[in-house]
């Protein structure tokens, strides 16, 4: 018996930060138009006080950043959404840290650092920022991460949410880890996902409309601008589907898992 | 104590059949080591050995771990974390339910969803204890663990899934101590959406440096074994455990455990200490109770998640007795197995199934002097032949991060 399950959402808002590409909108120009990017730079977690934005790690600072402007872009209440945060390593650095200190003087572990090397401290900053009171998830699954994290917002809003928020993001890797757990580069994205045009129709947002469906297969490495300027990046797997919004193509194929591959059609509204 | 928000409670879901479940801890291995224990109220912590130079504590440690080994078509993902998985895997006749579950659903219709707080970072640890000169001189990992796989949170889904066979939506929830709580909501929801008809839930945690210098740090590690809800009780003691569940879209008619209800929510207030007012807490037992469709009076058993901590225990024991009648048997059950973190909403929930089967209530162990500020649903003694037709269980995290669950019986 073969059961198509296929799962919807409208996509209302997107979030995106690379190096040199520190918004959707700069991401965007690069992608049609050549736009080259440009230098450095740092994500900025506006959602926190001042004091904790510069001491934020990296994972926190372009989870909060991505996450937030997705929400600004979708015009949704940060506070009312319930999250999805998927990474496939959390904070590298934050690793090598832990692992370092204690071959080397165990008994002097930051008490800091060690909270925020759950791979849930983005979600945890995330909910304090924002005031909000709604579940937030921290998930992981390899070079699947965002597919799993997709299906996971997706089944969210099938079981009643209105709309969801997921965010994805990796780190470089630092130390002897960095050199096992490859990942170059800060990359983020994140989108507000909502139920079908009901949800609200006092504010026609537009937006693209999303269907995915889990099928076999392997799903191919991208190729797109986005996929090649940020692809040695851990969360490069999630590259496909933001070089299609850009580009407004019709069809991504995400891995998602062994064998496994999210069929994502996406009609550009 | 403010009143919680005025949003709207989630409406009941349909519930989902239990039809495996077990757990391994410092207690034995298997569910009828768990009920042994707690029935004869004999703790399976003991002074902290783990590790070159051990910190004051005492630790839930499960035995014979060092000496299992996985077999060799998974000796990739060799490491302490997943050599616990597959002791829990082989107990309790889960194997076969899987392979039951897989012949009626089909591989690519169950899902695994398995937390973990730290998954196989003890691997990594070891790494950086044996760090080699590579080609170009700079120190890296030896070649016996410079395996990716197990370096990074996934180890622990990727490997049950390897171990079991199984092909639907595979994912590792790291949500700290809340994590294998959170897998029954996820999975419950990938079921309810259709993705899939059943569901490998579990949790696996395991001890290392991390967490016991970690939790340390803090100042929330007791030097003695730990006292949940007593007057004096000054931290936990961490613990390791691996347990699971299969949890199946219910066949119409049948009888028997059930998952019948979920809540999420988020505290919004610290990374590592809990909102002074219980409120995210209470969110997620009040919205567990909504998707079951019950009344708190209708809860017979509340494993809590009562760390032992200061702050923890007076937290939730206030928020239980705002939403609960005087007569509700609640207990922490760490003082037995320890808080073996991402593995806590496994364990807790396989004690709390025994509850429902077994009329057994567990108490409190350790605990001697009731703390004035706890109301009357913390009881420190076993109860046993207590027929009950709901149990709850709940489970806290790092970063406000909290899940409650109702388990019942059809």
């Amino acid at each position: 018996m073969t059961k198509l399950n296929t799962l919807a959402a409208r996509i209302e808002g997107i979030g995106f930060w690379a190096d040199g590409l520190p918004t959707w909108k700069t991401a965007v120009d690069h992608v049609l138009n050549g736009t080259p990017p440009g230098d450095g730079g740092k994500p900025s977690p506006m959602m926190l006080a001042p004091n904790e934005r510069r001491r934020a790690p990296p994972s926190v600072a372009v989870a909060l950043d991505v996450a937030l402007a997705a929400c600004e872009a979708a015009g949704r209440e940060p506070a009312s959404l319930p999250s999805v945060f998927a990474s496939t390593h959390g904070d590298l650095a934050i690793t090598d840290y832990m692992c370092a200190t204690l071959a080397d003087d165990p008994r002097a572990i930051s008490p800091t650092k060690f909270h925020n090397s759950v791979h849930n401290a983005a979600a945890g900053y995330w909910t304090i920022g924002a005031g909000c009171l709604r579940p937030a998830t921290a998930l992981s699954a390899h070079r699947a991460s965002f597919a799993q994290g997709l299906l996971e917002a997706l089944a969210q809003l099938a079981c009643g949410d209105n709309a969801v928020l997921l965010a994805a993001y990796d780190t470089p890797g630092t130390g002897p880890l960095g050199a096992v757990s490859q990942s170059t580069g800060l990359l983020g994205g994140a989108l507000v996902l909502a139920t079908g045009p009901g949800a609200d129709q006092q504010r026609d947002r537009g937006g693209i409309n999303l269907r995915a469906t889990l099928v076999d297969g392997d799903a191919p490495r991208g190729n797109g601008v986005l996929s090649r300027h940020a692809g040695a990046n851990a969360m490069a797997p999630m590259l496909p589907l933001f070089d299609a919004l850009a580009t407004g193509s019709d069809l991504v194929l995400l891995h998602a898992g062994h064998g496994r591959t999210l069929r994502v059609e996406l009609a550009h509204g | 104590m403010h009143a919680l928000p005025s949003s709207q409670s989630p409406s009941p879901i349909p519930a989902l059949a239990i039809t495996a479940y077990t757990a391994t801890t410092a207690l034995g291995r298997g569910r009828q080591a768990q009920f042994d224990a707690l029935r004869a109220r004999r703790g399976g912590l003991r002074r902290n050995d783990f590790g070159p130079d051990p910190l004051p504590a005492w630790i839930g440690r499960v035995d014979g771990l060092e000496n299992e080994a996985l077999p060799a078509s998974l000796a990739q993902w060799e490491c302490r974390n997943n050599r616990l998985a597959w002791m829990a895997l082989q107990s309790d006749g889960l194997m076969s339910a899987i392979d039951d579950a897989r012949t009626r659903h089909g591989a690519e219709r169950i899902a695994v969803v398995i937390g973990t707080s730290t998954s196989s970072i003890g691997a990594s640890e070891e790494a950086y204890t044996r760090l080699e000169p590579d080609a170009d001189g700079m120190p890296s990992f030896p070649a016996d663990l410079a395996r990716p796989v197990v370096h990074t949170p996934h180890s622990l889904g990727d490997f049950v899934q390897a171990a079991t066979g199984l092909r639907g939506p595979c994912v590792t929830v790291a949500t700290a101590c809340s994590s294998s709580a959170k897998v029954f909501a996820q999975s419950a929801r990938l079921v309810q959406a259709g993705l899939v008809d059943a569901a490998l839930v579990g949790g696996v945690d395991t001890l290392c440096g991390s967490v016991l210098s970690g939790f340390n740090s803090l100042g929330l590690v007791s030097a003695n074994p730990c006292r949940p809800f007593d007057r004096d009780r000054d931290g936990l003691s961490l613990g390791e455990a691996g347990g699971f569940a299969l949890l199946e879209r219910p066949v119409p008619g049948s009888t028997g455990l059930r998952l019948c209800g979920y809540g999420e929510s988020s505290d919004a207030h610290h990374m590592s200490a809990p909102h002074p007012e219980g409120l995210g807490a209470r969110l997620a037992m009040r919205d567990a109770l909504a998707r079951a469709g019950i009344d708190a009076g209708d809860v017979g058993y509340l494993n809590l998640h009562g760390t032992s901590t200061p702050a923890n225990d007076t937290v939730e024991a206030a928020a239980v007795a705002a939403m609960f009648p005087a007569t509700l048997h609640a207990s922490s059950t760490k003082g037995w197995t320890g808080h073996t973190l991402g593995a806590a909403g496994i364990v807790e929930s396989v004690f709390a199934l025994l509850a429902l089967e077994h009329g057994l209530l567990p108490g409190i162990l350790h605990s001697e002097t009731p703390d004035p500020a706890c109301g009357p649903q913390i009881r420190f003694d076993n109860v046993e032949g207590s027929v009950i037709r709901y149990a709850m269980n709940n489970s806290f995290g790092f970063g406000g991060n909290n899940a409650a669950l109702v388990f019942g019986r059809a």
